[in-house]
C-alpha cells in the first residue's frame, strides 16, 4: 500500500514538471512584451526597463525557467503584479466559494446521477432508461452558461425564487448561502451528471449480465438488493475513474459558472488575471488547477485498491 | 482480434451508410446537422448581409414577425447573426477536430510503435491533460490575439492527448498481431508498416472520436467568446453573439436563447451522430473515450 502510494506520487512529479514547462513557455514565448503591456501607454522607456528588471524578464530564458522552477519547488508561486499580493494568498482568499460550489455540485451529482444511471440500467430500454439517456445527451450539448442564464431568467428574474447573482458564505448565513448556491451548483452539476449517469448506466448494465448477479437472484434476493448490494458496488471502478477524469470538466465548469453567477472564486480570479495579463497569477493558478487534477486522480488510483482488492501493484 | 478487427475497422461503405440511415436517431440528427450547415453556408442568401448594420433605433426589439429572433443591443437582427455566426463556429469546430485528429494520430502512431519513446511522450500527454483546456485556451488567445488560427490552435491543444492515447492503445494491441509481424519480417520499412498495416485499425475509433471533438470544439469556441476572448464582434460567431447578449440578457433574453439554442442543437446532433457511428463501427468502444471532452 505504502509502496503503491510512493510509486504514484513519484509518477506525478514528471507530469507536474511538464505542466510547469508548458505554462512557462505559454507565457514567455507569446508575442508582445509583458513589461510593455504592464507599464501602460504613457510609461517612458526607463519605467519599462524597471518593470522588466523587476520581473526578471531581462535575463536569458533558461535562467528564468530554472529560477522559476526553483521558486515553485520551494513553494513560492510568485507575487501578483497588480495587487502585489503573493499568488498563494490570493488563491487562499478566493478558495472558499469555489470549494463550496464544486463540493455541492459533486454531492448533487453523486446523489442524483448514480441512482438514476443504475435504475436506467436495471430497467434497460424502458421509458425511464430513454429519459435518463436523453437528459444526458442534453446535458452534454447545452453549454453550461446557457443553462445558467436560463435558470437565472426563469427562477430568479421571472419567478423571483432565487437571488440572481452573488455569493454568501455558508459560515456567515447558511440559509442565504443555500439560496445563492442553488442555481450555480445545479448549473455546474448538470454536465457532470450527464457524464456520471451515462457511465453508471453502461457499467451497471455490464455487471447485471454477470454470473454472480444471476447467483444473487437465484439465492432469492429481492431485485432491489441485487441492484444496490451486488451490482452497483461491482460497477464502481469505472464510475470512480470517470469521476476522476471528470475533474477536468468540473474545473472548466467552475470557471464558466463563477463568471455567470458572479461568484468571487478561483475561476473568476483566473479569468480576471488572464485578461489583466497578471502573469505570475496566471502561472500560479494553472499550476494550482493541474495539481488538483493530478492529486484527485492520484487519490482515485489509491481508491482502486480499496474498492477492488484484486488490484495489486 | 485480427479477423474481427479487420472487419470492424474497414466496414463496407454502402453497408455502413445503409445501417446508419436505418437508425432513426442518426437519420434525424444528420438531417438537422445538414440543415444547420446549409443555413450557415447560405446565410447571405437567406437573410442578406445588411442586417449587421448598427441601427440604434431598432435596439432590443423582441422576437416578432419583422425580426424572428429579435434584435440585439446594437439593433442587429439576431436571426441573421445566428445564421451567419454558424459559419465561423462550424469552421472552428471542423478545423480543430481535424487538426486534433491528425496531430494526435501522428504522435500516437509513433509513440505506440517506438517503445523507448512511449513513457516520455505519455508523461507529456498526461501533463497536457492536467492543464484545464479552457483556461489554456483563454490564456493563449488573450496573449496572441483572437485570430482564427489562434482559436483553432488553442482548442486543438486540449484534444491532442485524447487522440494520442486512443491511437496508441490501438497500436499497442495490434503491434503484436501476426500480420504486423509478417510485414516487419518481410522487411517493410516501419513507416510503411505503421501507415499500411496499423493505421487502418485506428480509423473506426478515430472517426467516432473526431465527431465528438467536433462537438466539443464548437462548445469551446462559444465558451471562449462568452469569457471575452473570442472573435471580435465585427464577424459574428455563436461565441461572440452569446458574449454580446451577456450584458443585456435580463432585458432581452432572446440574445442568449436564440444562439444558445442553435449551438445546443448542433452539438446535440453531432453527439448523437457520434453515438450512432460508435454503435455501428465498434460496439465495444466505450463512452469513456468521450468522457473528458
Amino acid at each position: 500500500m505504502l509502496r503503491l502510494i510512493a510509486l504514484r506520487v513519484a509518477m506525478a512529479v514528471p507530469v507536474m514538471l511538464v505542466v510547469a514547462t508548458i505554462v512557462f513557455l505559454l507565457l514567455r514565448l507569446s508575442p508582445g512584451d509583458p513589461a510593455l503591456v504592464l507599464a501602460g501607454d504613457n510609461a517612458g522607456p526607463e519605467a519599462v526597463a524597471r518593470i522588466r528588471a523587476e520581473m526578471g524578464l531581462d535575463r536569458p530564458l533558461l535562467v528564468q525557467y530554472f529560477g522559476w522552477l526553483g521558486e515553485i519547488a520551494r513553494g513560492r508561486f510568485g507575487i501578483s503584479i497588480l495587487s502585489k499580493v503573493p499568488v498563494l494568498a490570493l488563491i487562499r482568499d478566493r478558495l472558499e466559494p469555489t470549494l463550496v460550489l464544486a463540493l455541492s455540485a459533486i454531492v448533487i451529482t453523486v446523489v442524483l446521477a448514480v441512482p438514476l444511471g443504475a435504475i436506467a440500467a436495471w430497467r434497460h430500454n424502458s421509458w425511464i432508461d430513454r429519459g435518463v439517456m436523453m437528459l444526458s445527451v442534453v446535458g452534454f450539448s447545452v453549454p453550461a452558461f446557457v443553462i445558467g442564464y436560463l435558470l437565472i431568467l426563469f427562477l430568479s428574474v421571472k419567478a423571483d425564487l432565487f437571488p440572481v447573482q452573488g455569493y454568501v458564505s455558508p459560515f456567515s448565513d447558511p440559509v442565504a448561502a443555500l439560496r445563492h448556491l442553488a442555481l450555480p451548483s445545479l448549473t455546474l452539476a448538470l454536465v457532470f451528471m450527464a457524464l456520471i449517469a451515462r457511465v453508471t448506466r453502461s457499467s451497471v448494465l455490464e455487471v447485471l449480465g454477470e454470473d454472480f448477479v444471476r447467483t444473487a437472484r437465484a439465492k432469492g434476493n429481492v431485485e432491489r438488493r441485487v441492484l444496490w448490494r451486488h451490482a452497483l458496488p461491482n460497477a464502481a471502478v469505472p464510475i470512480i475513474t470517470v469521476i476522476g477524469l471528470g475533474i477536468a470538466l468540473l474545473i472548466s465548469g467552475v470557471v464558466v459558472t463563477e463568471s455567470v453567477f458572479n461568484l468571487p472564486g478561483v475561476g473568476r480570479l483566473t479569468i480576471d488575471a488572464i485578461l489583466a495579463r497578471d502573469y505570475p497569477v496566471v502561472q500560479g493558478l494553472m499550476l494550482f488547477f493541474a495539481l488538483i487534477y493530478v492529486g484527485v486522480n492520484l487519490l482515485i488510483d489509491i481508491a482502486y485498491v480499496i474498492v477492488d482488492p484484486r488490484i495489486r501493484y | 482480434m485480427s479477423a474481427t478487427g479487420q472487419a470492424r475497422s474497414m466496414p463496407q461503405r454502402g453497408v455502413l451508410l445503409e445501417a446508419l440511415l436505418s437508425n432513426r436517431v442518426v437519420l434525424c440528427s444528420s438531417v438537422l446537422l445538414l440543415a444547420i450547415m446549409l443555413s450557415a453556408v447560405f446565410a447571405g442568401l437567406l437573410t442578406g448581409t445588411d442586417t449587421f448594420l448598427i441601427r440604434p433605433r431598432l435596439r432590443l426589439r423582441p422576437p416578432g414577425s419583422e425580426f424572428w429572433f429579435g434584435t440585439d443591443a446594437l439593433g442587429r437582427d439576431v436571426f441573421a447573426l445566428v445564421l451567419h455566426g454558424g459559419k465561423l463556429s462550424l469552421l472552428v469546430g471542423l478545423l480543430a477536430a481535424v487538426s486534433g485528429a491528425v496531430i494526435g494520430t501522428a504522435i500516437g502512431l509513433v509513440t505506440g510503435y517506438l517503445r523507448w519513446l512511449d513513457p516520455v511522450v505519455m508523461r507529456i500527454m498526461d501533463g497536457m491533460m492536467a492543464i484545464p483546456g479552457i483556461l489554456f485556451a483563454v490564456a493563449l488567445v488573450s496573449l496572441v490575439g483572437p485570430s482564427l488560427m489562434a482559436i483553432v490552435a488553442a482548442i486543438t491543444f486540449a484534444e491532442i492527448p485524447r487522440v494520442t492515447r486512443l491511437v496508441r492503445s490501438v497500436v499497442l494491441s495490434v503491434r503484436e498481431e501476426s500480420y504486423v509481424r509478417a510485414a516487419e519480417g518481410l522487411g517493410i520499412p516501419p513507416l510503411l508498416v505503421l501507415l499500411r498495416h496499423i493505421l487502418p485499425s485506428c480509423i473506426a475509433p478515430l472517426i467516432v472520436q473526431t465527431t465528438y471533438m467536433f462537438a466539443a470544439a464548437i462548445l469551446s469556441e462559444a465558451v471562449l467568446g462568452f469569457l471575452g476572448v473570442g472573435f471580435p464582434p465585427d464577424i459574428p460567431s455563436w461565441g461572440n453573439v452569446l458574449a454580446e447578449g451577456r450584458a443585456v440578457f435580463q432585458r432581452a433574453p432572446w440574445t442568449i436563447i436564440a444562439p444558445g439554442l442553435f449551438l445546443a442543437m448542433t452539438v446535440m446532433a453531432v453527439n448523437l451522430l457520434g453515438d450512432g457511428l460508435r454503435d455501428r463501427l465498434d460496439p465495444r468502444l466505450s463512452r469513456a473515450a468521450k468522457v473528458s471532452s
